[in-house]
């Protein structure tokens, strides 16, 4: 039990249920089993995102184009659909995934081929393809009544109860529970945040691992490119702008250690769904939907100088004596 | 100004390849800058005259006075992506304070004042409770936006005094906007700051090794909230300087800023990962981006597709020279 209590991802499952109850207690129709499933089917975008970026932020690199992917791959998605409404959905869903795929390995090329900071590269290609849907789309929006019936209803199909986009969801949570605990990938991926010099002499290549995170990445947010353009039957220029920052922000609540290496599958899933369980909390609550941004920065806050206790045990000191005479130092630094 | 005599000139490194490239670093800079100068030039008959060119300087002068700090923040290897936030809370503080009332100089000393107290809250978050500082700051923005959001909502602050309009829309001399002249000045003082004084010396030790200069007695902890104040402090002046221009505050003011910040100073061949940069250099970048978007609006050009070329920019200024050398081995 003791051990339990120490485990991150269960005091962020507590603090879930706390906020879940104290809502409940005022308003009895937050978090039944309905409400439940339809904040999870609302946070499913953000979990398949925040599972990718984790394997990102794992490899001690972060991917901000993650938001630009997805706009540009939906607003792809979604002109193809429009000038071809014969084209079956998993068509679609394939073309969506590697396109995003494809814009994700263009940044890990970047980190592994020219060793570039991931921060700056993916702060350069975010502007890149934010662009590019503008020059792609001309400006224009693609509306509701241009998309097909199909693209439309896909996600949203009840399938045992649950909706698709809620499916794919658990689909991608499964995929991250044996890729990060089952095979050598998700062991490299920790290995090369954990320690890159260490990784190396274990004949873990760095950068083809990064490169492969970063792909990976790329996919679930070309996927999610997609199923946000249907869920919302509206693409255009500026969708999910400044999404990736609540990505990061779902990744650092579940413990997700920005400088990589730690960090686990149901911490990047309680992140997400904690954010969503807020999202859905306010308004229900009767709170001015304004104090969500302040509230999930406090959360981050919060979350972040919890995590760092537990993370300042990591390295050694060799030199006691030195330690104790010089003034006390914390490693904190930017991301690689 | 006359500089005291220097004593002895101490080389940076042992070898002075390092020095050299970063000098060529600048020269590649200031030859990209005077290419897009000319391209423009010829491009637009209206590029060259200096109503025009002054009211360009708009593009970049409040971006790069936080440039300034950012780029000693950066040197000393943090970040802040919390300066976009900071402008609109200092923003929404002088709004609410015009409504009860406050003079122009009230309302320069309170954004800035909150500009600073924001920066010295990232400092005590990074520098006293030791927390990294992108995820920190990432935290501060949602915060510090947060509130500028549940203070004002969907609504918008206006009504400011006649003379608080001088700070974004004056002008000092002829075509030399108010911001223009400030940022000069300010350019000179963090030129200073970084190049001349220890304080700047210090910023590069930490940068390089914060273990190994807390060791050699540099006050680290101290420094890195000195440098979270100073950027908090930017922030309060540009916003001073964007909501005198704008006359008006909503929550999402300078909302995305961070970002073109830090590009600008990353563009300006500040290392990302610390320890390198110049002041000049971070100048010279923010004169690019202003060019290039002052450039491509005469010829209209979108503002979405200009942010295409600085992202190219970007990638392939810091590319450039890892190609190179990869081709020479």
């Amino acid at each position: 039990m003791s051990a339990l209590l120490k485990r991150r991802e269960f005091l962020l499952f507590l603090a879930i249920l706390l906020l879940i109850l104290l809502v409940r207690a005022r308003f009895p129709s937050f978090g039944s089993p309905a409400n439940l499933a339809a904040i999870f089917h609302d946070s499913a975008i953000l979990i398949i995102l925040a599972l990718g970026q984790m394997a990102v932020i794992l490899t001690r690199c972060v991917d901000l184009s993650v938001a630009a992917n997805l706009a540009l791959t939906g607003m792809a998605t979604a002109m193809l659909n429009a000038a071809l409404p014969g084209i079956p959905v998993g068509l679609l869903l394939l073309f969506a995934a590697g396109m995003g795929m494809a814009l994700g390995a263009f940044n890990g090329i970047l980190v592994w081929k020219l060793a570039l900071p991931s921060i700056v590269v993916t702060l350069g290609t975010m502007t890149i393809y934010r662009g590019s849907i503008f020059l792609l789309s001309g400006g224009a929006w693609v509306n509701a009544h241009q998309m097909s019936p199909a693209f439309k209803a896909f996600p949203r199909e009840v399938v045992l109860g649950l909706p698709v986009l809620s499916w794919i969801a658990i689909a991608a949570i499964a995929v991250f529970v044996l890729l990060i605990g089952r095979t050598a990938l998700g062991r490299a991926f920790h290995a090369v945040g954990g320690d890159e010099h260490a990784a190396v002499y274990t004949g873990i290549s760095v950068g083809r691992t990064r490169f492969w995170a970063f792909t990976i990445n790329g996919g679930l947010a070309g996927l999610c490119g997609y199923l946000w353009v249907s869920r919302y039957a509206v693409a255009y220029t500026e969708v999910a702008q400044g999404f990736e920052l609540d990505v990061i922000a779902a990744c650092v609540i579940g413990g997700i250690s920005i400088a990589g290496g730690m960090g686990t599958v149901a911490g990047a899933l309680l992140g997400a769904f904690f954010l969503g369980a807020i999202k859905n909390a306010l308004p229900v609550a009767g709170i001015s939907p304004f104090w969500q941004m302040a509230i999930s920065g406090a959360a981050i806050l919060l979350a972040v100088a919890f995590n760092a206790r537990a993370e300042r045990r990591k390295g050694r000191i060799i030199l006691k004596s030195a330690q104790s005479a010089a003034p006390v130092i914390q490693s904190s630094g930017a991301a690689s | 100004m006359t500089m005291a005599p220097t004593p002895r000139h101490i080389p940076d490194r042992l070898n002075g390849s390092f020095l050299r490239r970063l000098k060529s670093w600048e020269t590649l800079l200031l030859a990209v800058a005077a290419a897009i100068f000319t391209f423009n030039a010829l491009a637009s008959p209206y590029f060259l005259d200096p109503w025009n060119l002054s009211d360009a300087t708009f593009n970049f002068t409040e971006k790069a006075m936080i440039a300034l700090a950012m780029a000693l923040l950066i040197i000393a290897g943090e970040i802040d992506l919390s300066v976009g936030a900071i402008i609109a809370l200092a923003s929404v503080a002088m709004g609410a304070a015009r409504q009860m009332g406050v003079e122009t100089t009230g309302l320069v000393l309170i954004g800035a004042g909150v500009g600073l107290a924001c920066g010295a809250f990232n400092g005590f978050l990074v520098a006293g409770l030791g927390l990294p500082s992108i995820v920190a700051t990432i935290g501060t923005m949602s915060l510090f936006r947060g509130i500028a959001y549940i203070i004002l909502g969907d609504g918008a602050y206006g009504g400011y005094p006649a003379s608080f309009a001088w700070f974004g829309q004056g002008y000092v001399w002829g075509a030399i906007t108010f911001e223009l002249a400030l940022l000069a000045v300010l350019a000179v003082v963090y030129g200073v700051l970084l190049h001349g004084t220890n304080f700047g010396r210090r910023i590069y030790a930490i940068g390089n090794n914060a273990t190994a200069a807390a060791f050699s007695g540099v006050r680290v902890r101290r420094i890195r909230m000195t440098l979270f104040m100073l950027t908090g402090l930017m922030a309060g002046i540009a916003s001073v300087c964007l909501t005198s221009r704008l006359g008006s505050t909503r929550p999402s003011i300078g909302m995305g800023m961070e970002l073109e910040v830090i590009t600008m100073v990353v563009l300006g061949g500040v290392a990302i990962t610390g320890g390198s940069g110049t002041i000049l250099g971070v100048m010279l970048a923010a004169l690019i981006m202003g060019l290039i978007t002052f450039g491509l609006g005469l010829l209209n050009v979108p503002g979405v597709v200009m942010s295409i070329f600085v992202g190219i920019l970007l990638i392939s200024v810091i590319a450039l020279p890892r190609l190179l050398e990869r081709m020479r081995r």
